[in-house]
Order: C-alpha cells, then sequence, then structure tokens
C-alpha cells in the first residue's frame, strides 16, 4: 500500500445552500457528485469507489443509476455525523492508496432545513420512542433533545473554568459573519453582523448558547473526488494534496452526550486527532495557513484551537480578541464563513473551503494558502499544495 | 433486552442505582454489558445514596416554543463515584460543586429520578 500523501482531492462540487432546496435529496446529491466529477475532468464512468456518512439517505445504487456509472469497486461510510466529517476523505484516501479503487465519489446531500431539522427534538435519533425502544432515556428524557442543548452542557465545564463569556464567543461569530459576507456561495452573503447584534439574540441554551451561536440549518449537497497524485497530474485541476488524514475516538467518550470523563475541560479527541495529524505530516500547528474548524455551536472553535496548540488551553477567547483569526491574521479560521455563516452541509463545505484555499479560487483568497488543516475534532485532514 | 434496564426497575421502585462490577468492584454508568476495567460480565445492581455535588448545569428550552418553562439539566457527582444526567429543582441560583439530592417525580407519565439542593447537613 502507498502512503495517504500519495492520493489528492481532484475535484469538488457543491448546490447552491438554502433553506429549502425544492427537490429530493437524491437529487442535491447527484448534482453536486456530477458537478466534482466534471470539475476534476473526469467522466462518471471513470469513479470505481464511493463514500458518505452513514446517517446520508441517498442510496449509492440509486446515484449511480443517475451519474450512469457502469460499476463500483469499493463503498464505505462513516460514523457519528458532523464528528466524522473528515473521516470521508481519510477512507477514500486509504482505498485509492491501496488500490481498492482509483477514483473515489465522496458526497452528502441533505434536506435538513426543509426537511428533518436536526435543531428540532427527534426522539427516534436519540434511541428513544421507537422500534421497541426504551420509553425513558438517560439523555432525552431530561430536556436533553436537541444538539444545542446537549453540546451546551458540554461545553459549561469549559466556559466556567475559563471564564468565557457569551461576548468572547461572539467575537468569533461576528468574525465568521464577517467571512461568510463576502463570500457568495454563503447563505449570510452581504449580512454581517455587530457584537451588539450577536449579545440581542435570544438565548437557546442559558448562559452559552444564544441563537446566533448555532449553525445553521441547510439544504444542500456538496462532493470530492479523491484520486492518486499520480493520476491528478493529467487532470483538469491543481491537485491538493492528501497531507495526513486521520479518526480519533477516546476510551469513555461518547458522542454528543461526553459528559462521563472525570475532567470535561479539554478535547481529548481533538487533542489526539491533533497528535496523529502533526506526526503524519511532519508539520505543525505553526506551518498552518488557513484553519478550517467545524463550528456546530462557535464554543467549539475555542475548544479546538486549544486542542491544536494554535494558543494554550484557556487563552482561544483571547487569541480571538486579538485579531489571530480574521483574513489577515496569524492563523485565519473558515475563510468561507464555516457552518454558522455559510451553511451547514454537515462539515463537507468546509473541506471544499480548504481545497479551493490551496487552489487560490477562494471568494475569501488567503495569500499563498500552502497547508490546511480541515477538523472537527474526532476527524481532521491536512491538505496541501500539490 | 435493554443494558439500562435495571435502572429504570430501580426507579420505578424509589431506587437509583448503578452497575458494580462481580469481579474488580467498579461502578459504571451509564450502563454497559461488559466492566471497562476488567471486561468481567459479572455483575450486581448496587443502590446509590442519592447525594452528589452540581458539576455542570444548561437551562434547557424548547427551540420552538421559546416560553415554554425551561428546565434545568445539571451534570450530579454522585458520592460513590458516578456522574449522571438530571434535572434540578427548585434551585433559583446554580453553583457549581453545590450539594444536591434525588427525589423521585412523575414526570411525563413516566418516573425520573430528579434532583433538589440538598436539605442535611453538606455531605
Amino acid at each position: 500500500m502507498k502512503p495517504l500523501k500519495s492520493t489528492a482531492i481532484v475535484g469538488i462540487g457543491q448546490t447552491e445552500f438554502s433553506k429549502q432546496s425544492g427537490r429530493s435529496e437524491l437529487q442535491l446529491a447527484a448534482e453536486a457528485s456530477l458537478a466534482a466529477i466534471r470539475d476534476a475532468g473526469l467522466k462518471p464512468s471513470d469513479i470505481d469507489g464511493m463514500v458518505t456518512y452513514v446517517q446520508d439517505s441517498n442510496d449509492e445504487l440509486q446515484l449511480m443509476r443517475c451519474l450512469g456509472i457502469e460499476q463500483l469497486r469499493w463503498t464505505g461510510r462513516t460514523p457519528f455525523g458532523g464528528g466524522g466529517s473528515s473521516a470521508p476523505v481519510q477512507l477514500a484516501a486509504s482505498a485509492v492508496a491501496s488500490g481498492a479503487a482509483r477514483n473515489v465519489l465522496i458526497y452528502r446531500a441533505f434536506n435538513e432545513r426543509s426537511g428533518q431539522r436536526f435543531g428540532q427534538p427527534a426522539p427516534i435519533h436519540y434511541g428513544v420512542g421507537g422500534g421497541g425502544a426504551p420509553a425513558r432515556s438517560l439523555h432525552f428524557s431530561y430536556g436533553l433533545d436537541t444538539p444545542a442543548k446537549i453540546y451546551a452542557l458540554w461545553y459549561q465545564p469549559y466556559m466556567h473554568r475559563y471564564g468565557v463569556t457569551s461576548e468572547d464567543l461572539g467575537r468569533y461569530v461576528v468574525v465568521s459573519r464577517k467571512h461568510a459576507a463576502t463570500n457568495p456561495n454563503a447563505w449570510f452573503y452581504d449580512k454581517p453582523i455587530t457584537l451588539e447584534d450577536h449579545q440581542a439574540s435570544r438565548w437557546i441554551v442559558e448562559p452559552m448558547l444564544r441563537l446566533l451561536d448555532c449553525c445553521q440549518e441547510s439544504d444542500g449537497g456538496v462532493a470530492l473526488v479523491v484520486s492518486s497524485m499520480e493520476r491528478a497530474r493529467d487532470l483538469r485541476q491543481k491537485p491538493v494534496r492528501v497531507a495526513a488524514a486521520t479518526q480519533a475516538h477516546r476510551m469513555d467518550g461518547h458522542i454528543m452526550f461526553d459528559y462521563y470523563r472525570p475532567d470535561l475541560v479539554g478535547y481529548p479527541e481533538a487533542y489526539a486527532s491533533a497528535q496523529e495529524l502533526w506526526t503524519q505530516s511532519g508539520l505543525g500547528p505553526q506551518d498552518m495557513d488557513v484553519a478550517m474548524i467545524y463550528e456546530n455551536f462557535s464554543p467549539v472553535v475555542l475548544m479546538t484551537l486549544e486542542a491544536h496548540g494554535f494558543c494554550k488551553e484557556g487563552e482561544a477567547k483571547d487569541f480571538i480578541k486579538s485579531g489571530a483569526i480574521e483574513l489577515t491574521g496569524q492563523l485565519p479560521v473558515n475563510p468561507n464563513g464555516g457552518l454558522l455563516g455559510e451553511g451547514y452541509i454537515h462539515g463537507m463545505n468546509n473541506i471544499t473551503e480548504a481545497v479551493r484555499q490551496l487552489r487560490g479560487t477562494a471568494a475569501n483568497q488567503v495569500a499563498d494558502a500552502e497547508n490546511v488543516l480541515v477538523t472537527v475534532g474526532r476527524s481532521g485532514l491536512i491538505l496541501q499544495k500539490a | 433486552m435493554s443494558d439500562e434496564a435495571f435502572f429504570w426497575e430501580g426507579v420505578d421502585r424509589g431506587q437509583l442505582l448503578a452497575q458494580k462490577c462481580g469481579d474488580c468492584g467498579s461502578l459504571r454508568h451509564p450502563p454497559l454489558p461488559m466492566c471497562p476495567a476488567c471486561q468481567s460480565l459479572n455483575w450486581t445492581a448496587q443502590a446509590l445514596s442519592g447525594h452528589g455535588r452540581v458539576h455542570g448545569w444548561i437551562v434547557s428550552k424548547h427551540p420552538s416554543r421559546p416560553d415554554e418553562s425551561p428546565r434545568t439539566v445539571v451534570l450530579v457527582d454522585l458520592e460513590e463515584g458516578i456522574r449522571m444526567v438530571s434535572n434540578l429543582e427548585g434551585a433559583s441560583h446554580i453553583e457549581i460543586g453545590a450539594p444536591v439530592e434525588v427525589v423521585f417525580r412523575e414526570i411525563g407519565g413516566a418516573t425520573l429520578p430528579q434532583f433538589r439542593p440538598a436539605t442535611g447537613a453538606s455531605r
């Protein structure tokens, strides 16, 4: 097997990001996939592998029919929802490096605003009240029935220990909306906010999350094509090397309800993921030109910055306040506006932004970007200009 | 067969229970079929005192019905050394480390363990 860094992202595609797509999730997947395949300069028949999330509703075989793909040799799906959102690239790159597939299509598409919204209580998602599952749950029954509440209870000890205030979170949100305001693909294009706007938005979970701390709920699709560096040289786009890719799952971690470690301050998965990415790539935090950080909610940006060593523990609020994460700062974060500002395609739109930054084609281009971190804590990538 | 059935059966009898490993004696929660410390499948249900301290908290509101009465959700560090999610009742001001004790309440047609500020001497 060749190393992962013998592989590259060679194509990207997406639909518009909206609140009501007006079409099926399969159509969104097919549109984004075809765009990614064409962007790469490939034909659908060149695709012989597919990866998506376990949670994606789109069947591989129906997507094959749409695209006219004759035969797949390999498929895979990644668990943990958004927490696994960097993992499809690790799977695809592993398949290409091993020879299991030559050109792997990655897709994620949903009507997450006009269809089943993540932000509304849905007992079935938490193992309650369906298919003979118990009527009471160790979490849902107590009112932990949406991701905002579930994650806020995990953020609270961190914010309490380091004195992180709602205004501190607001300073991240203002930057994300500033970036979105000059990104025509962003739902919040041309709609920047002030810290006062943030502070005036209503509480969703007191005293952690206001409405503007929460990511969007979006309809849309995003797709990528992963191939080998060798084939990439003959393709249409400048290849973007997969310099490192990992997942990080730790003993006694829980998805969403991550409440059971003795000390809840700190983000052990993100720390472990960072160490693995630095080891694989031979790079360190000082080498990253851009960081794409998955933010379902604003506090996790602070925790993720610290876990990757961009600043010391408890100091992310000061790092953000210093202007470091702006486009001209020491570490531009989420230049597309992130999941708060651009749209929430379950983290995949942060990967396409990383690719654009490395191609030099982003709406908010960071000058001379050579290494981009993409992370969601439980899975991460370093993408590199080849 | 749910691994947490014993927990809810205990709640229905007014008892707060946790699994105790039949070999190494360690307590665990949330329930698991195998001991994370020694991989034993033997366990018994141990009654807990119901006394603990607040480790973390949020005020939860319904996302689509902001006017519905909020619920305070707490992480409780029980004195036996395990942590549980529950609700805190009757507290206007919540402090990390505050002593709390269990009570059992009928909520939405089922009994749930809830916590309230400890009435006796601080433990």
